[in-house]
């Protein structure tokens, strides 16, 4: 989850669809890294809504808006569209139903910005071919049966929901801690180990 | 009380006056040509006046939060788990102020003071108060003291809605507001249980219309009845049930035995109702509990809750417990909410404790760890 205490790689790249100076919330905001370095450079009004005690505390000793919520509760309580951009980084996979997230994300939200690994990775598909065993790595470091990540997917299954849903992806980016930026650009199912949506409602024709 | 005083206490305290004979008008009207309020305070005020935060009582506290009026003292002030040195409340960073509120009856002009018109006792004459009076006294308290600014205003329970009032009223007198098991308002439930306490202490033959002083009594079955009531909501049932059982403290159901029966929460209360009544007056208690029924943050914003907090210039902690029933967590989530529609800054914890609403009162490593991190950064941001 969202608890180092320099900001990922994904979150440093998801920054750049950010305006300074809007309304952010963050879902599941861990130590609250991400939502200071916004309120630093960008001045946005960010809340975290987050539900680990340590987290909330390290929040709380940043100065950041907290919330304690649990995301499987929901988003009822938010207005629609009353933030610009909704943040979930690497955590939709740990929801129940990530589908229905995502789409009170586009409501509470003008716009959201969600980050998941990938696991169309070659690594991840190498692992499953040749062990035959569920992919753990340094990203995605549990086992199956204690696992939060209860719901994994691919670039590709991600489109395809997108479009399923008629959502508009505004940008879309991989990206890899390491390995060449080459590959990722051309293959990016293949080669990206994280995956950052940008993302908003289609424009009704 | 040990022959030494705790390291982390603030001491022994001795509680200061404050006469004011500017008349104060009141939300319901009537004018109070002159009152005084007793208070506390612990800590230095800082050269600047930055440093100093406001501790809003709940309906049965009084001046008297932190440290110990003697080495006789069995206990300490009531929030002295929070307010010490190196406490969540730091009083080697913050100069604390605590008064007991207009009405009360631990020193503070209230039912048991006299009627300057009359030259007896107010009792039932005493005029019906409002949150936002209380707001008022401690406003003119402030200016008393030299305080343009508080860092914080602090409150539980009721404290928690003369925090809120503050923040409308006057938000550029606070940096921050922390509301700690509170509402924006009572339910229906919460003003019956107050009502029939007011019932209870209305029904006790030495009430008489509340003019008991002039009849030399008071009606002490009645409060004490009343405290019950009230003690009641402010535990758990499960604490309850740990705490008590169905534990008997005497007599027996054996047969053939025909003792009277006591179950041991039947003398804690009794216990807790006998110990208050001796400690409060009557009339504060109905007058209190109202001020309680009456407020509603968003009243005069077209019971709007985010026009209201739209008003606001402070930043806003604000704390529920899991099983405080009396003000549960929804009530604080809906606060939250509002605030963030209003875009105000906001954080929010919802503590897991087993005890109930007076959960804001005890120790708890969880509680006492976010609140000291929040007031630590309140303490950096005026310097401290």
């Amino acid at each position: 989850m969202n608890n180092n205490h320099t900001m990922r790689l994904d979150l440093s790249e998801a920054q750049n669809w950010i305006a300074p100076g809007s309304r952010v919330l963050d879902l599941g905001c861990g130590d609250g890294t991400f939502l200071k370095h916004l309120q630093d450079t960008k001045q946005v009004l960010g809340y975290g809504l987050e539900i680990g005690v340590e987290q909330i505390n390290a929040c709380i000793e940043k100065g950041l808006n907290v919330i304690e919520h649990d995301l499987d509760l929901g988003l009822g309580n938010f207005a629609n569209n009353s933030f610009d951009t909704v943040v979930m980084a690497q955590a939709l996979q740990t929801m129940h139903f990530p589908h229905v997230v995502l789409d009170e994300m586009l409501r509470v939200g003008k716009e959201c910005i969600v980050t998941f690994p990938n696991f169309g990775h070659w690594k991840a598909r190498l692992h499953l071919a040749v062990s035959g065993r569920m992919p753990v790595s340094d990203l995605l470091p549990y086992e199956w049966y204690d696992t939060p990540n209860i719901h994994f997917c691919t670039v590709r299954d991600f489109e395809s929901l997108c479009a399923e849903k008629h959502i508009t992806v505004l940008h879309r980016e991989v990206v890899n801690e390491k390995s060449s930026k080459y590959f990722k650009d051309l293959a990016p199912n293949l080669f990206g180990e994280t995956a950052l949506y940008h993302l908003c409602r289609a424009v009704q024709k | 009380m040990p022959d030494t005083l705790p390291q982390d206490s603030v001491g022994l305290v001795t509680p200061q006056v404050m006469h004011c004979s500017k008349p104060l008008t009141l939300a319901c009207g009537k004018t109070l040509t002159e009152y005084q309020l007793v208070y506390e305070t612990y800590g230095e005020l800082n050269a600047d006046k930055s440093n100093a935060v406001l501790i809003c009582h709940a309906l049965s506290g009084n001046h008297h939060a932190a440290g110990y009026h003697s080495m006789d003292d069995r206990k300490p002030g009531w929030w002295d788990n929070y307010i010490g040195p190196g406490k969540a409340i730091d009083t080697n960073r913050f100069f604390v102020v605590c008064p007991n509120n207009l009405g009360g009856c631990h020193g503070s002009t209230g039912p048991t003071s006299i009627n300057p018109d009359t030259g007896k006792p107010w009792g039932p004459e005493f005029p019906k108060l409002r949150v936002r009076d209380w707001v008022e006294t401690q406003a003119r308290l402030a200016d008393e003291l030299g305080i343009e600014q508080w860092a914080a205003i602090v409150g539980g329970s009721l404290g928690g809605m003369q925090v809120t009032r503050w923040a409308l009223e006057y938000p550029e007198r606070l940096r921050h507001a922390v509301v700690i098991a509170s509402a924006m308002k009572l339910s229906a439930q919460n003003i019956a249980f107050n009502e029939t306490a007011r019932q209870a202490i209305m029904a006790d033959p030495n009430f008489y219309g509340g003019r008991y002083l002039e009849h030399d009594t008071r009606p002490k079955d009645g409060l004490a009845v009343a405290r019950m009531i009230g003690h009641i909501t402010y535990l758990s049932d499960h604490v309850m049930g740990e705490k008590f059982g169905r534990d008997l403290r005497s007599g027996s159901f054996a047969r053939g035995k025909d003792d009277p029966v006591e179950f041991q929460v039947e003398s804690y209360l009794r216990y807790q109702g006998d110990n208050f009544a001796n400690t409060f007056d009557a009339n504060s208690y109905i007058l209190i509990t109202r001020a309680l029924d009456y407020f509603d943050l968003a009243r005069e914003y077209d019971h709007d809750p985010v026009a209201a907090f739209s008003h606001a210039r402070c930043r806003f902690f604000v704390v529920s417990f899991s099983t405080d029933w009396r003000f549960p967590a929804s009530r604080s989530r809906e606060m939250v909410d509002a605030l963030i529609g209003a875009q105000q800054p906001v954080t929010y914890v919802e503590v897991e404790s087993p005890y109930g609403h007076d959960a804001f009162l005890l120790p708890s490593e969880r509680y006492n760890r976010a609140f000291t991190l929040y007031m630590a950064g309140v303490a950096q941001e005026v310097g401290q």
